[in-house]
């Protein structure tokens, strides 16, 4: 009688563990279990994301790991939202940008003010992101990491090749760029994939515009700054990278074209700082075989992309002193070390010792820092975190189909960008 | 049918005795219907009915119950991307069922002379069907790509001016999608006429041989005709494939470039899962649906009927 069996052993194995959850609530009386929904599923950052839970489990609280495999976190937010629609949200889930705030409005986030004040999140966090983590002025969700997209990625190799040097501005990047032809290679690898070319024209346009100009047109969307003569030129010099790719690029995925970096096929790489990734796998060390920079023409300003941690209102007791616990970790220096140094990004908190991160991470803090007090911090529309989910699809629509149209002018996208952004507001 | 029948025959059978299980055996069918009957009514219709009530909220990121009236639907009006969207399934939808079914005929008569070998031919026709359309998508990505796939091979045997870079191209991307969907689903086609072309009563042939007629003129009048609940099959079978395409289009172009391959499912998903416009979302799905109603009804109709009268 197997079935019998099963059975038997089923009650046996939930006495034991009742008992024991028994046990370790009487240990510890505030002991809890967080669930946590995130998609830090490949090989890195699954092992950072496990240092998280070590420290949760150190502290006597529970960990049920809710990963939900995809790239973006597209699936992760649909089984999100299905859960919360049947009134079962996980305790914590990784939600970033301005979706915190949709969250928010729909009444489901919990508070941290307790953990922020005791922690000093105010002093430790540039007033921008503090920004972005709160909703009503309440804490809401925690920074984890911070991801600058504003990056050049070079193969040193065929710059030499070609006897050229890291281009600054984007003029040097267009000059450079024939060189670079003239020597047989592609000058910029890229992926012609909406997201993308999105990454690209926001830096395009924080190059020819400025970051007094990007927040205009970006993030408040200010209809006069999307339809200026500012953003026409952004994006007629945007469209003249195009020489610069090759053909195939069509539907190529970022880390493909990262690879076309690394074999030396393509000397360079407009593309966020988990590009590092790629390079560090391929067994190459930043500064000696290979290069990072600012994107061309933006060296005073920080195109941020953060990912966060957002809490959502639990009832019991024991749940919420779990939450409030993993909020905490998620900003203290042994979590915020380790899992940075795995994803490529830098730590949420600027008071790091920074020794062993590799220099591209270096300059990354320094100039998060500066750029925090000049007013060089910005959002990245491309990564969600300048505008709603469906604004920045409206803008992306845009943004692709000018860039990929071969008859579409400049102008004619600028005005399709405006309509864009009211009808979607 | 088996099951159903010895309660038929008790129930309504000369001196049938009214006993419980008598009535149970004349209900059992029904009740045992009863469940799916009742699961599609909910799971389809009524979730239809949902999708419906929701193309008229302002939903965004979840479902909400605020009524706007038809603004979804005039918003989704003057979406560009609709709209190439929309023209991209009437050029996809066309061309993948007609050259199908052409290609599918022409195959089932070739493989209908009987000639050697024909197993193994209709299997290696029929393969295709046998992967999913996200396999074909990627195979045939790869082969369409100009510097891996055809275009690099051709270049590499010396023609170096020979283009052939549809997926790459804005105003060709869509056609792309017909040469995969087609190479998955003739096949298939090919199949359900060598079924029919099997059906078709020899005599007939014979007759019209004896008459005098030419082998083509046997095909065109004679067999084709014959043929016709086939190609009902198929167009019901192929249109749907074709208006229900998403992952073809997820692997093979991804929408792109831009958004010129585009199709109404990809821009429904794009739209209520990730971009948090769930009643734009819920809009689009409604109008497909009246797409697929508006051309299935009117040939159901015809075709049921003109089966009936004839």
């Amino acid at each position: 009688m197997p079935a019998f069996k099963t059975t038997r052993f089923d009650k046996t194995r939930l006495a034991i563990a009742t008992g024991l959850v028994a046990a370790i609530s009487m240990t510890s009386a505030q002991a809890g279990e967080v669930e946590v929904l995130h998609w830090w599923t490949s090989g890195g950052e699954a092992r950072a994301a496990n240092v998280l839970k070590e420290l949760m489990e150190a502290e006597g609280h529970e960990w049920q790991d809710f990963a939900v495999a995809g790239g973006g976190g597209e699936t992760a937010m649909t089984v999100l939202k299905s859960r919360a629609m049947s009134g079962n949200p996980p305790s914590a889930a990784q939600i970033k940008g301005p979706e915190i705030q949709e969250w928010g409005e729909l009444g489901l986030l919990g508070d941290l003010d307790a953990v922020a004040e005791a922690e000093g999140w105010n002093d430790l966090l540039p007033e921008t992101v503090a920004e972005i983590m709160r909703h009503n002025g309440q804490y809401v969700a925690v920074p984890v990491n911070v991801h600058r997209v504003n990056w050049l990625w070079a193969n040193p190799e065929v710059l030499d090749a070609a006897g050229v040097a890291m281009p600054t501005t984007l003029d040097e990047l267009f000059e450079v760029a024939g060189a670079i032809r003239e020597a047989g290679y592609i000058p910029l690898a890229h992926g012609g994939q909406a997201w993308q070319d999105a990454t690209v024209f926001e830096s395009v346009l924080l190059a020819t515009g400025g970051s007094e100009f990007y927040r205009q047109a970006l993030v408040d969307l200010d209809p006069e700054a999307l339809g200026s003569d500012s953003m026409v030129k952004a994006l007629e010099t945007f469209k003249r990278l195009r020489e610069l790719m090759d053909d195939d690029m069509p539907g190529r995925d970022w880390n493909i074209a990262t690879s076309m970096v690394i074999q030396g096929d393509a000397a360079m790489q407009l593309m966020g700082d988990w590009a590092k990734g790629e390079f560090t796998a391929a067994g190459l060390t930043a500064g000696d075989d290979y290069l990072c920079a600012t994107a061309p023409g933006t060296a005073g300003a920080f195109t941020f992309n953060i990912d966060s941690l957002a809490m959502f209102r639990v009832t019991g007791e024991a749940e919420r002193e779990a939450q409030q616990t993993l909020a905490r970790l998620v900003l203290e220096p042994t979590f915020q070390q380790a899992f940075n140094q795995a994803k490529g990004s830098i730590p949420a908190r600027p008071d790091l010792d920074m020794n062993d991160f590799d220099s591209c991470a270096r300059q990354s803090l320094d100039d998060f820092q500066r750029t925090a007090k000049s007013g060089g911090l910005v959002p990245s529309m491309a990564h969600g975190m300048a505008v709603r989910a469906d604004v920045q699809g409206a803008i992306f629509d845009v943004v692709t189909n000018y860039f990929n149209s071969r008859d579409m002018v400049a102008e004619e996208a600028a005005r399709r960008m405006v309509t864009a952004a009211q009808a979607a507001l | 049918m088996s099951l159903s029948s010895p309660g038929v025959q008790s129930a309504a059978g000369p001196g049938a005795r009214r006993s419980s299980s008598g009535l149970l055996q004349a209900w059992l069918p029904k009740l045992i219907l009863a469940p799916s009957i009742a699961i599609s009514l909910f799971f389809v219709y009524g979730f239809m009915l949902w999708t419906f009530v929701l193309s008229l909220t302002n939903s965004r990121m979840l479902p909400s119950y605020d009524f706007v009236g038809f603004a979804q639907y005039a918003r989704l009006m003057a979406n560009d991307r609709w709209w190439v969207a929309s023209t991209n399934l009437v050029v996809f939808g066309g061309l993948f069922v007609a050259i199908c079914l052409a290609l599918g005929l022409l195959l089932a008569i070739l493989l209908d002379q009987r000639i050697r070998q024909e197993g193994v031919l209709r299997t290696v026709y029929l393969y295709p069907m046998a992967l999913s359309f996200i396999v074909t998508g990627v195979v045939w990505k790869w082969l369409l790509n100009p510097g891996l796939g055809i275009q690099a091979m051709v270049r590499s045997w010396g023609f170096e001016n020979f283009r052939f870079d549809w997926l790459v191209n804005p105003d060709m991307a869509v056609y792309t999608l017909v040469i995969a969907a087609v190479w998955q689903a003739s096949g298939f086609v090919m199949a359900l006429f060598l079924a029919g072309l099997r059906g078709i009563d020899d005599s007939i042939l014979k007759a019209a041989q004896l008459d005098g007629a030419s082998l083509p003129r046997i095909y065109w009048r004679v067999v084709i005709p014959c043929l016709r609940p086939v190609v009902f099959s198929a167009v019901m079978i192929l249109s749907h494939i074709a208006i229900k395409s998403f992952d073809l289009v997820v692997a093979l172009t991804g929408g792109g470039p831009g958004y010129a391959s585009d199709l109404p499912a990809t821009f429904m998903y794009a739209h209520a899962f990730t971009r948090a416009q769930i009643g734009l979302g819920s809009a689009s799905a409604m109008l497909m649906l009246g797409g697929v109603l508006a051309i299935l009804i009117p040939y159901l109709y015809s075709e049921l009927r003109s089966r009936r009268h004839g």
